[in-house]
């Protein structure tokens, strides 16, 4: 009883407290700050490209993630451990320190490679590709990390009975691995979802932060937050988080299925 | 469908598996391959399947080379030791998979599913997933797939081998009649050598790597190459030197023979078996109750014992003299 007492004040303190603020900070007008950030065209453009690179960055890590799964599991190569252990560094990497990273090798004025794609009209900092680089790093693990156990458990018991029976790679693939790994993926694709869309530090960076161009919805709430715009900030603080507990709540839907 | 197998060579790592290894498997045969765990068989079968890929050697399935041919290109049907069903399809939709891949028109699927079906007596289960059946009716379901693309070769790796004992008999007797039904080309992996005396036409025994001996069963267990296919293959003892089997020794009263007192003696079902003191060896015999009872075995009595016959590896070719008594007990070994 006493520690089902500390763990529900730990919590309550820590998140649900703040997060609730944040919804009674959003609704203290009713729901005025809501449309009047929704009719703020800074904050509806932040939130549609916020909107584009989660997406683009998600099936980028879904399909790269897949096939870095099957790699890992089902192939043996040199240099396989390396990259395992690469494959959890953005867990452990400050997004900032991404952030930098990529401006240091695609930056347009002193980047390594940055001039020369800029000379041929592919500008990667301060602008869209950039920015989904740098979500799609810090999402990179997630899918990864919910398909590579589920592989491991099914075997290649199956894969291997459908090739016997006359299937090719892809068939197998399509047929057998896909269906049998596909709550993983979507487990996977809804936690890259809402780290996608609540990514800040790398993508601060990385973007420039121009208004109206470069500016997703987490740079919105510390701008306006700054410019003493507490009631947009709050608002469209409100819209993540709650895309954020909508993601959680369709993973615990997601989650029992998994053992069926 | 023929299958040889020519000096075929794999090893993974430091391990050798498959050690110059040449079989010839005669269409429309069954037969086993046996041997201890870790021996090679799986390999072997997995090599003839195009699972793996030898070192060396080649294999030709109906006299054409497929070494090098994909598995999905071999034709053969493999059933695997834990069913490897496709965890996500109703038992119709797993059968039906080798020829909706070959995108045969719908109504020969359907016909041709239901008539496998009705063959390993799953028609009533058509519909349920995997998961919702015991383990002998997934294992019969896999060889419905198997079997569903009508394969050149039929390949099982230990079938049985994950299904308790009483379920693995049936199954076991099943597959006999369902070869003598379906008539293709068949091997398949055991450990258990009951399984394999029992079921095969022909015995494959495989030990580290390398072929021990070939024949029909009857030929291996009475004349085994070696020491280790004798031993496999059933139980042995020592009388003097020679190596033979328990239910190959004559206990007299006459005195002829190596003269020895029995130690102990336990009675298994109607067979006996009688711990022997020869000098310090033990050897173990092994008669029916009413040869025990007509001796009037105890322990503590003076015997002596005559090898009816010598499974001496030094002598291939020793025929075994079966009486009724010595026949009797031998069932007794592999019908307990």
């Amino acid at each position: 009883m006493v520690k089902r007492v500390i763990v529900v004040v730990y919590l309550g303190l820590l998140v649900l407290w703040p997060v609730g603020l944040v919804v009674a900070n959003s609704f203290a007008d009713g729901a005025d700050a809501l449309v009047a950030a929704l009719s703020d065209p800074v904050v509806v453009n932040a939130l549609w490209l916020t909107v584009q690179v989660a997406v683009v960055s998600v099936v980028i890590n879904t399909v790269f993630g897949i096939g870095v799964s099957l790699l890992l599991v089902r192939h043996r190569f040199p240099g396989r451990w390396l990259l395992s252990v690469l494959i959890d560094l953005p867990l452990s990497v400050s997004p900032v320190v991404v952030g930098l990273a990529i401006v240091l090798v695609y930056g347009g004025v002193d980047g390594w490679f940055g001039p020369t794609l800029e000379a041929g009209g592919l500008q990667v900092v301060f602008a869209a590709p950039g920015m989904v680089m740098a979500t799609v790093f810090v999402a990179l693990p997630l899918v990864i990390r919910e398909v590579v156990p589920v592989l491991r458990e099914i075997g290649d018991e199956q894969e291997q009975a459908a090739r016997t029976l006359g299937a090719t790679g892809w068939q197998v693939f399509a047929r057998i691995t896909l269906p049998a790994i596909r709550w993983a993926v979507v487990y996977g694709v809804v936690l890259s979802l809402a780290r996608s869309l609540g990514e800040f530090g790398a993508v601060k960076i990385v973007s420039g932060n121009l208004i109206n161009r470069t500016q997703t919805a987490t740079l919105v709430v510390e701008q306006k937050y700054q410019d003493f715009e507490q009631t947009t900030a709050y608002a469209t603080a409100f819209l993540l988080a709650f895309a954020a507990v909508l993601c959680l709540v369709v993973v615990s839907v997601i989650r029992p299925k998994e053992g069926s | 469908m023929s299958i040889q197998v020519r000096a075929v060579r794999k090893r993974f790592g430091a391990f050798t598996a498959l050690d110059d290894v040449s079989v010839d498997v005669p269409t429309g045969g069954l037969t086993a391959l046996l041997g201890p765990s870790g021996g090679g068989k799986s390999t072997l079968l997995r090599v003839i399947a195009g699972l793996e890929t030898p070192d060396g050697g080649e294999v030709l399935i109906d006299g054409l080379p497929a070494t090098h041919l994909p598995v999905r290109e071999r034709d053969v049907g493999f059933v695997f030791q834990h069913y490897a069903a496709f965890k996500h399809l109703t038992v119709y939709r797993n059968v039906a998979f080798g020829l909706e891949i070959r995108r045969r028109p719908a109504g020969e699927i359907r016909d041709r599913v239901g008539e496998l079906l009705r063959l390993v007596r799953l028609e009533q289960f058509a519909d349920r997933l995997p998961a919702q059946l015991s383990g002998g009716q997934r294992q019969r379901m896999a060889l419905a797939r198997a079997l569903a693309v009508e394969p050149r070769v039929l390949l099982l790796d230990e079938p049985f081998g994950a299904l308790d004992a009483q379920v693995r008999k049936e199954l076991r007797e099943w597959l006999r009649r369902l070869h003598d039904e379906v008539r293709v080309t068949t091997v398949f992996v055991t450990h258990d050598q009951e399984e394999a005396l029992e079921v095969a036409d022909e015995i494959v025994v495989v030990n580290q790597g390398r072929v021990e001996q070939t024949g029909p069963p009857d030929e291996l267990y009475d004349r085994p190459a070696t020491e280790f296919v004798m031993r496999f293959l059933g139980p042995t003892t020592r009388l003097g030197d020679a190596l033979v089997r328990p239910h190959d020794i004559d206990v007299r009263l006459d005195g002829v023979g190596v003269p020895g007192r029995v130690d102990r003696l336990s009675r298994v079902g109607f067979e006996v078996r009688a711990h022997v003191d020869c000098d310090g060896q033990q050897v173990m015999v092994t008669l029916d109750r009413t040869r025990a009872a007509a001796l009037d075995l105890a322990p503590g009595r003076a015997v002596s014992l005559v090898a009816t016959s010598i499974g001496d590896p030094a002598r291939p070719g020793t025929t075994r003299p079966i009486s009724a008594g010595t026949g009797a007990s031998g069932a007794a070994e592999f019908h307990p």
